[in-house]
Parts: C-alpha cells; structure tokens; sequence
C-alpha cells in the first residue's frame, strides 16, 4: 500500500555542499527560505511601523502634545502608511505565499525560482529606499496616498516626495515578479490529482491576490511615472495652471488603491479559511461558494475606487454608481462570514491560539465591515471623511482583519517552519492582550470621528473635547506594542526551548503537513497524488468528518468507518494521497543556487539611488541623467543577461 | 492494482514536479506542466494582461487630456504646436504599416525554428529586428522634428506632456523587443535555437504581437481620430472645426 511519502523515515536528507551560512541565504532560490527571508524583513517593518504609530499616539496623548513638531508628525503619518501596508502586511502575506502555497499544491518549487529570489531583493532594496529618508531628515510627508498637489515640486521641494514615489516604484516591481511567479506555479505546478477545486482556500487567495496584483498594480505605476515626470522633468500632469488635473491622481492611485485593499486582506482570508476548519474538526463550509465570493470580492473591487473620491465633486451619477458597486461588495464578503460561522457551527471547537486569532479575525473584521457598508453611502461618508472614523474603520479591517490573520497563520504555520510549537499559554496571553488592547486603542476613534476630531491634525486644543477618548486610545496603542513584546518574547523562547512538533500537530488536511516540520529542502521526496479535497483527512478518516472520533457517540461510527477504509486498501480511488513516483532523495532535481538575481536588485536600487543624490549630472543631448542611474542601469542590464545565460541547474 | 494506478498516473503527469523550468533549461520538446502551457509562456500572458493595464492607464490619461491644450490656446492662456498643427498621419502610417509587417516576419520566424530550419530562424528574426528598428527610427525622426521644427517640448503644453509620454513609452516596449530579439539572433548565430527552445522564440513573439497590437490603438486614438482646430488671429480664437460643422448645417 502507497502512502504520504515520509522523507524522514525514508532516507535521511542529504547535506548538499553550501546550504549553510550566509552566502547560502544571499543565493537561495529555495522558496522556504525566501518565505522566511520575507517573513523576518516584514516583521521587522511591522515592528518599525508600529515605533511610528506609538510616536502619534504619544504626541496625541494629550491636548497641545509636543512630542513631534507639525512637520515631524506629517512624516510620521505618511511612514506609518506606507510601512505598514507596502512593508509590512504586503510582504508578510508573501511570506506565507512563499513557504505554504508550494508545499499545498505538492510542488518542489515555484515555477521560477530566481524570479522569486529577485522579488525578495527588490522588496527589500525599496523598503531601504523608503527608510532612507529619515537618515537625511527627508522622510515623506504628503499622507501614503500621495494627493496632489501636496505632492508636487512647488509645493513639495524637498526629496520627500521622491523617496517614497522611487521606494512605491521599486516595491511594485517586487510584488509584481512575486505574483507572476505565483500565478504560473499555482496553474502549472500542481501535483498529480490536485486540480483547481481541489486547491485549499490559501492557494486561491494566493492566486486571486496574485491576479489582483498585477492588474492593479500598473495603475499605481503609471501614476508614479507621471509623478516622476512631473517632479524631475518639470511636466504638468497633475498641475491644475497648465492644463493638468489634480483628480487625475486620486483616479489612477484608487484604481490601484482600492483592489490594493483586497491585495491586504484576502490572504488573511485564506489563513482562517485554513485555520477554522482545522480547529472545528469539520471541513470547511460551502468550499466552491468560498472560491466564488473570492473571485467575485476581487473582480467588484476594481469598479468601486470613487467611493474614496466621493467628496472630490464628481457628481451624483458617478457617486450613485460607485454606491451601488461598493454596497454589492457587502454580500461576497457576508458570504465568507457566513462560511466561517457555518463551518465553526456544531464543530468540536478547539480554541488553540491560531484558532482565537482566527476567529478574532471573524468578529473583528465584522466591526470594520459595517463601518465599511456605512462609508458606501456617500451622504454618510461626506461626514466621516477624513475623521477619527474612517480611521476607525480601516485599522479594523487592516489590523482586526489582515494583522489578526496573519498573527493567526504564524501560530498554525510556526511549527511547520520551525519545528517548534509556539507556546500555548504564552500565546493566549498574547491573543487576549492584543484583542483587548486592539479594542481600546480603535473602538474609541469611531467617537472621536463622530464627534468631529479630523485626521492627519498632530494636535488639538483642550476645549475641542477630544482628550479623554484620545488618552485612552493613546494607552491602548501602548498595549498593543507590549502585546507585540509578549509576542517576541514567544517566538524566542519557543525557538529555543519550544514544544518539538510534529509533522502534522494540529491534525491539518492539507498536503503540507505531510512532510516533516521543517520540511526537507526538495518538500516531497515522492510526489503526492491525491485524489479529494483535504486529503490528509480523506486518508486518514476515509472522508468522513475528522471530529466524529473525539466525541463518544461518533468514536464508534469512526471505527467502523476507518475499518472500511482499511478493507478498501486495494482500490487505489479510496486513496486521497498517495506516491506517484519513488524517488531517492539524493537524485531530486533543485535548481542552483544564484546571485544574478540579487544582481540584478541591486541595479534598480543604485538606480534609484542615483535619482536621489542627483550629482554628479552627465548631459547626454537633452538627457541630464545623474552619474548613477545609467551605473544602476548597467548593473540590471548585467544581472539580467548573466541571469538569462546561466543555466537554471 | 493501486501500483498499476500509480505508474499510469505518473506518465500522465509526472512533469508537475519537476521544479525550475526556466529559459535554457529545455530538457523535452514539452515541459509538462498541470495546464499543459510552458511556464515561460504563462508568465508572458500574465505580463501581458498587466501590460493592457499599464498601457490602459496611460491611454486614459492621454484621453482625459486630449483637447486641455486647445482648451488653454482659446483661452489664451496656452500655447502650441497643437496635434491638428504638427501630426503627419502618412508619415506615420508608414511606420505603423512598417511595424504590422514585423508581426508577419515574427510569426515566420517562430515557423522556421519550429521546423528546425535555423536559416530561416536567423533570416526572420533579423528581418524583424530591421523592421522594428525601422519604426524606432521613424518615431526618433517624427520626435525631433516635433522637438526642433515646431517647438513641441515635453513640457510646452498639456498635448507635449501626454504625447511624448503614450508613444514615448510604447517606444520603449519596442525598444526592449527588438533588445530581447536581437538577444534570440545572437544565441541562434552561437549554436543554434534548438527545436526544444522554440518557446522562447514563441513568448518573445508573443510580446512583440502585444506591442503591434498596442500600437494599432495608440494609432487610432492619438493620429487617426480628428482634433480641433484652433487658430488665433488678433488673440481672438477661431474654431475650424466649429465653422466646418455650421457651414455643413447651413446655419454659418
């Protein structure tokens, strides 16, 4: 009888000569470790971005706080923005991208391993980009949605502006590469038997995100482009005396920024969709609808960007219109609620900390979704905009939603990455500390909104009425960042002394928990065939329901079942996973490591940095380009040739 | 049996684990993959799809501004060369006929090494390179005549701005085509585009049909569809166009 392949019992993995030190890690192209790469760099951004968050919520502690000049707080509310979306929840869902969707589909790498290693290093090289500007005292300071004219070279002479417009720039190449690649490997890399509505909900967030990304990210690029045109060759697109508008900006930046929204949340999605199944001992609920209402949240929230336009002017036809659009929005994404709870209903719940993160995501990201269906009236969102509500609202959606998401996946993934599981107590302290904390610190903004306190303001006076509500936000924001330190403290003291895990802890369905934890360097030494959705389940329980076997009445029904399962051993149908190919280890095909991808990163960042010191200036006829741009030019050109010459091993 | 299962599913399927098909790693006529469809040519189709976005957004930019600069002229607050004063569409429709042929030459090459014909392979792509460059050339000349003759910069109006940016960056797209072609001729002439290799001739054509394809719709929106004409006499601003169209009614 074939079975899951057990590397570790089969032969022990073979040392390969240079998988250890650092120039390992500079040449992976190993998808594991570049899931980490990206995983330890976003944390690291997450944690940065959180400082910023503390710094306003210091200076707006009490009435008339000093902490942080006017301009100081400008760049800190632009910083925290753009950390935390582009830097931090961007990249830390592709880290997950990276690590589990491989092992999900049963593949042994992603389809194109270098570009993968090339997203990383330009993800990396913009993050620095953007970072930079506080050691010259530049840092960005026009709000993350860089509204003309606040962007403009009148308006805005310093390099603040460029930082961030050359930082988005490069960062929106790193996710594009990234996403190409995760759409090849999820339609193409599939192991044998794992077909599209067998693929966990994880791997089609991946890939609707993927798709997203790429669709939507242009729109931003263009808008950067012409930006960049404006600030450096002195052009007028978004100058309202010669011609230019203005509006343009929103419309190209929320045609981007909107689906940008969904880019955040939707792997969050995924996470739970894996999560709560898992820990009800139950399947999820209405999987195929759940593949729809992704498909269909996606594909609504490219025709709904007015609605962050709606005060612009653009008249009641159009604001109509993108009501309507935002407000169908509400029943894809109920539908994915709805899902969550039906799969928890009657489960055999099991409250583990991904669990509680995971459900914390379903209540709280409800919050937020209400407040949502109410800014999609515009009458109501003339008087949210730009108020401590709106505020209110997306950080219940981002934080309540995409952060509580992935704080769930690195408590259900840790031990598969690790080989250590995250300790349990600690872990619900943490949950509880961030969920109250999460509450105090945002739940108060929707009365400081309401009561008129507006946005991006880095002060307010005493007789506004404002402090009381602002204090207590400010001291939740504290406990969020102690929560954060708990955290820390979890992960070091689980690494070094944690509970070993083993390949399946959790008793999870999906192909990656076939494989030992860590997984070894080739995922599957055999290649898994399966034959049926969750088919660690299938195989184990012989497709009934995993939970029965923990309650009393039903051991006994699971008995019987899994004696059928066994009598039905020779029918390899029955079979939800099983080996396609022996393969000896030592004979497994990887592609070799390289640095041409690094490379190749490295020309757009001496590129960019060029942009930015601007001298020395070389005049080529009307070109006056700085000396390091056509440098960071040949680098890239360099990189790429090496790379597309080098064999791919 | 489940052995038998086994080893037939294998055959059908076994290329879905084989990791890294990339450029230059052509070990069967077929990477076998779950859709069937070569990484390399799924990945230029996702390319692409991103690429309709980026050109739609520079497209509607163009369009949003189309007729700003005329706008500002009348009001006597802007000035020319307006599009009515400086676009040539027969000089211009020669290089576009130029670049449709390239398409042709394209999908003569990808026939050539399909056939294992490298002759043919290196004839095409070579002819296809020289119409390419042909076109580049034509828009170098179409944009220093605009620049030096009559005064178009790009920043002297709204027109100059959103013009030399749509074509300018369709320019480039050609420019990285023609790079990526001359790069398959420079293999093909060091030992030969194998049959296996077909593929990257296949997506490199692929980009190039999408650039063609780009260029037929820049064509028609920036040379082909009429703009309005201005002309001030005295600072008072005349509408050709207007004094055509009351003319046809009879009411002029």
């Amino acid at each position: 009888m074939a079975t899951i392949a057990q590397p570790g019992t089969l032969i022990a993995p073979v040392a390969k000569p240079g998988t250890t030190g650092l120039w390992s890690w500079i040449t992976t192209v190993d998808h594991k470790r570049i899931g980490i790469m990206y995983g330890v760099t976003a944390f690291f951004f997450l944690l940065v971005g959180g400082l910023e968050a503390l710094l306003i919520r210091a200076q707006l502690a009490q009435p008339n706080g000093e902490v942080l000049s006017a301009a100081r707080y400008n760049e800190m509310f632009t910083m925290h923005g753009t950390t935390m979306i582009f830097l931090a929840v961007m990249p830390m869902s592709s880290a997950f991208f990276n690590y589990v969707v491989p092992l999900q589909i049963g593949a042994r790498d992603v389809a194109f391993p270098r570009l993968n290693a090339f997203s990383y290093w330009v993800f990396l090289f913009g993050g620095i980009v953007i970072n930079l500007s506080w050691l010259v005292n530049e840092a960005p300071n026009q709000g993350w949605y860089g509204y003309a004219p606040l962007t403009s070279a009148s308006w805005n002479p310093g390099r603040n502006v460029d930082f961030w417009m050359l930082g988005l720039q490069i960062l929106g190449i790193a996710s594009m590469a990234a996403s190409f690649n995760f759409i090849v490997t999820i339609f193409n890399m599939r192991a044998p038997g794992v077909t599209m509505m067998r693929l966990p909900i994880f791997t089609w967030a991946t890939l609707i995100t993927s798709i997203l990304i790429v669709l939507a990210f242009p729109s931003i690029t263009v808008a950067l482009l012409l930006l960049m045109f404006d600030r450096y060759m002195g052009t007028s697109f978004y100058a309202f005396a010669a011609g230019g508008d203005p509006l343009l900006w929103q419309h190209l930046f929320w045609v981007f920024g909107h689906p940008e929204v969904y880019i955040l949340i939707l792997p969050a999605f995924g996470i739970v969709s894996e999560i709560i199944p898992v820990f009800s001992r139950k399947p999820l609920f209405g999987y195929v609808v759940m593949v729809y209402a992704i498909a269909a949240i996606a594909f609504l929230g490219f025709g709904v960007w007015v609605h962050h336009m709606f005060t612009t002017g653009l008249g009641p036809t159009a604001n109509a219109i993108f009501s309507g659009s935002t407000m169908l929005i509400a029943i894809p994404t109920g539908v994915k609620i709805f899902n969550w709870i039906g799969t928890m209903f009657r489960g055999s719940l099991k409250f583990t900390t991904p669990m509680l993160f995971a459900v914390g995501l379903v209540s709280q990201f409800t919050i937020g979704g209400l407040s949502g269906v109410m800014h999609a009236s515009p009458p109501i969102d003339g008087q949210h905009n730009d108020s401590y509500f709106v505020i209110a609202h997306f950080h219940y959606v981002l934080f309540g939603g995409s952060i509580f998401g992935l704080l769930a996946g690195i408590y259900f993934w840790f031990p598969k990455i690790t080989g250590k599981i995250l300790d349990e107590k600690i872990g619900k302290w943490h949950f509880w500390l961030t969920f109250i904390a999460f509450n105090a610190t945002f739940f108060p903004m929707h009365f400081l909104g309401l009561a008129g306190m507006p946005r991006r303001q880095y002060t307010y006076s005493e007789a506004s009425g404002f402090a009381t509500w602002s204090s207590v936000v400010s001291a939740g924001a504290f406990l969020l960042g102690i929560s954060f330190l708990v955290f820390i403290y979890n992960i070091l003291k689980s690494l070094r002394s944690g509970e070993k895990a083993t390949d399946n802890p959790w008793d999870a369905p999906t192909l990656e928990w076939s494989i030992s934890s860590p997984p070894p360097v080739y995922n599957f030494a055999t290649v898994p065939t399966i034959s049926h959705r969750d088919p660690l389940w299938w195989e184990k329980y012989g497709g009934h329901e995993p939970h029965r076997e923990e309650e009393t009445v039903e051991v006994k029904i699971a008995g019987i079942k899994i004696g059928q399962a066994e009598a039905r051993d020779e029918n390899p149908k029955d079979q939800a996973v099983h080996a396609s190919e022996h393969n000896d280890p030592a004979n497994i095909h990887l592609p070799n490591p390289s640095y041409y991808p690094l490379i190749t990163a490295l020309g757009l960042f001496v590129a960019a940095v060029g942009l930015l010191i601007g001298e020395p200036v070389l005049n080529i006829g009307l070109l006056h380009l700085p000396a390091l741009v056509p440098v960071g030019g040949a680098i890239l050109a360099l990189g790429a040739y090496g790379w597309a010459f080098e064999p791919a091993g | 049996m489940a052995q038998a299962v086994a080893t037939l599913e294998h055959t059908q399927t076994q290329g879905a684990h084989g990791a890294g098909h990339e450029a230059g790693h052509g070990h069967s006529d077929h990477p076998p993959t779950s859709t069937g469809i070569d990484h390399r040519k799924l990945l230029m189709w996702a390319f692409l799809a991103s690429d309709c976005m980026f050109f739609g957004a520079l497209i509607a930019t163009y369009l949003i501004y189309r007729g700003r600069a005329e706008t500002l002229v009348e009001a006597g607050q802007g000035v020319g060369p307006l599009p009515f004063e400086v676009l040539d569409i027969p000089y211009t429709s020669i290089s576009a006929f130029v670049l449709l042929m390239s398409s042709l030459t394209m999908v003569l090459a990808l026939a050539a090494v399909q056939k294992g014909n490298q002759r043919g392979l290196r004839v095409w792509l070579i002819a296809t390179v020289l119409l390419g460059t042909i076109f580049l050339g034509g828009q170098w000349f179409e944009f220093k005549s605009f620049y030096q003759e009559e005064g178009l910069g790009l920043t002297t109006n709204m027109f100059g701005s959103t013009f030399y940016t749509l074509t300018g960056f369709h320019g480039t797209h050609v420019l990285i085509g023609v790079i990526m072609l001359m790069s398959l001729v420079w293999v093909s002439l060091r030992g030969g585009v194998k049959k296996d290799q077909a593929i990257n001739v296949e997506v490199i054509g692929l980009y190039w049909h999408f650039v063609d394809i780009v260029w037929i719709i820049i064509f028609t929106l920036v040379y082909l569809i009429p703009y309005r004409e201005v002309h001030v006499e005295g600072g008072e601003a005349i509408h050709e166009g207007m004094i055509r169209f009351t003319r046809l009614l009879g009411i002029g």
